[in-house]
């Protein structure tokens, strides 16, 4: 693996050409099913979600996209969700707990949307029922970061048994602009903020929020995508099928023990 | 523009209302203790003030509370018992500047943190409580705070006891990075169970409620009540407008705006809390002796 400091991480992980959401899906299963809407209120095309086989087995996934080109930028908000994204996900993890489906996300976006609507309609109320939800839904989980974890936004599709994380993805509190315009009122600085908020993948690691890193190739993620994606399955299915073998209960417990034990004394 | 003139107007009021029209009148140092209400600019005493649980009179503005002044204003006398008191963020990293900065808010406030929990008692009833202090941090919520909200929330669980959350936080805490922003998670996914052992939850949003806070433990109340005017919200105002380029309505993320939309169940005025409370812990055929 390279090293690189956190800004460059953050460089390659917002680039245009990096794989989206879209690009993972298809490496990753087969007959893909996308299925749309929350049934409350519309369509928000920032969360792709819906049925898929992940090696002959049926799963739910549900992607933050950003989208691979302007026209899918705009029209998915570039990746940040609405209220509608969240309780469509919610939706969809219900229902891949009743037939019994394990679910997958991935992780790409810069925030929750800071918008007028997205307030009206419930933003906070959204992300909060998500991590109640998906706290003990009863299937296993496994969330992937591809690029960027932004705030609650990220966290409320990141209640999972275990999380993957890119090599050159970074999630964080808030983006490193922000965080130098708040500490030091200066959102030019948000190199230095970055090198500060410990939002790698290898930091992260460090700190117990995530389990795996999945390597990129030399040449870049783009470049040679089977170099990740190999791992990524292997990853899937050691997990999986760990997480089948054990008792429900045992299952939920890893999950709420993840976060249960971070930051945890007093 | 009307800035300064309502500041002179302000100040007029003050002075008006310690030396006009009685003359010759002995002012005592209690009596100096005047505070203006920001929102009419009416001059009220300091011992007024805090009978009335620091509401203005004349407007129903509610003044912040500190936790401990919460505490006095709706539980029964002397049935609070904290715990973990002495908890601290003090030794937790780093980051530059905020050892510092906790220090100074653990002078000017007298609080180890940002939230105050324990049991209480209301009209008689145990309930398990956590208060927020804006006043520390803007209430921003670390690791410390998600703990010791998350263990109140569990000692509810296991005592059977109901829990009463007040919050008010400006969201998670970014001096703590990642540690900070999954405190949203586990206390939420306390909460879960918490719910599925059937507790009651009565969320009491003050001002301000958003971020981290308000996208979690905030919002998973059955029962969720607001102060009046309070603001709440997930996004900050200027990251709206300077998203949408465009001025926001003035209640926009009011207490009042959030029940109009359906996220609130109900305004309650201070004054009228414990009342309200007592109310619905005798609906959950909960033991109220008055």
């Amino acid at each position: 693996m390279k090293m690189l400091s956190a800004w460059e991480r953050i460089t390659i992980a917002r680039a245009q050409n990096r794989l989206k959401a879209l690009d993972l899906i298809p490496h990753l299963f087969d007959h893909f099913v996308e299925l749309h809407g929350d049934r409350l209120y519309g369509d928000d095309r920032a969360l792709v979600g819906g049925l898929a086989s992940f090696e002959g087995q049926a799963v739910t996934v549900l992607a933050q996209s950003k989208g691979r080109n302007l026209d899918e930028n705009l029209s998915c908000n570039f990746g940040m969700l609405h209220p509608e994204g969240y309780r469509k996900a919610m939706r969809l993890a219900k229902q891949a707990e009743k037939f019994k489906r394990p679910i997958i996300t991935i992780i790409d976006t810069a925030g929750a949307y800071p918008g007028k609507g997205a307030e009206e309609r419930g933003q906070a109320e959204a992300i909060a029922q998500c991590l109640r939800l998906f706290s003990q839904i009863k299937v296993p989980v496994i969330a992937l970061v591809l690029s960027e974890g932004g705030s609650g936004g990220a966290l409320a599709l990141s209640v999972a048994n275990k999380i993957y994380m890119f090599e050159n993805a970074v999630y964080s509190i808030l983006s490193p602009e922000g965080f130098s315009s708040i500490l030091w009122k200066d959102e030019t600085r948000a190199k230095e903020a970055a090198e500060l908020m410990e939002c790698t993948a290898f930091d992260l690691q460090a700190k117990g929020f995530v389990d795996r890193i999945i390597e990129e190739a030399e040449q870049g993620l783009e470049a040679d995508p089977l170099y990740s994606i190999v791992q990524i399955k292997d990853a899937i299915r050691q997990d999986l099928n760990a997480m089948h073998k054990m008792k429900l209960n045992v299952m939920l417990e890893q999950r709420y023990q993840k976060f249960r034990k971070l930051g945890a004394q007093l | 523009m009307n800035q300064p003139f309502h500041k002179r107007k302000e100040r007029l009021n003050l002075f008006q209302t310690l030396f006009g029209k009685k003359k010759n009148i002995k002012v005592t140092p209690s009596e100096m203790n005047i505070e203006m209400c920001p929102k009419c600019s009416t001059a009220i005493e300091s011992q007024t003030l805090k009978q009335q649980n620091y509401v203005c009179s004349q407007c129903n503005h509610h003044f912040p509370l500190s936790a401990y002044d919460r505490i006095d204003a709706h539980f029964d006398a002397d049935s609070f018992i904290e715990i973990y008191a002495k908890a601290n963020s003090n030794h937790l990293n780093s980051f530059p500047d905020y050892l510092n900065k906790l220090t100074k808010y653990q002078k000017s406030s007298d609080l180890n943190e940002a939230v105050v929990v324990g049991t209480a008692r209301i009209a008689n009833q145990k309930v398990a409580v956590a208060i927020m202090d804006s006043r520390f941090m803007m209430g921003s919520m670390g690791q410390i705070v998600g703990e010791k909200i998350t263990r109140i929330i569990e000692l509810a669980d296991r005592r059977k006891y109901p829990l009463i959350i007040f919050t008010a936080s400006g969201g998670a805490r970014m001096q703590e990075g990642i540690l900070s922003l999954v405190q949203m998670a586990k206390t939420s996914a306390a909460l879960e169970r918490f719910h599925q052992n059937n507790g009651l939850y009565i969320s009491i949003l003050t001002h301000p409620t958003t971020g981290g806070v308000s996208a979690s433990f905030a919002m998973l109340g059955d029962i969720i009540v607001a102060e009046p005017k309070a603001l709440i919200g997930f996004a900050g105002r200027r990251v709206i407008e300077k998203t949408l380029q465009e001025q926001l309505p003035e209640d926009f993320q009011s207490a009042e705006f959030l029940k109009a939309k359906g996220f609130v169940d109900k305004i309650v005025s201070r004054n009228s809390l414990r009342t309200f409370l007592i109310q619905v812990l005798k609906l959950h055929n909960l033991e109220v002796k008055l």
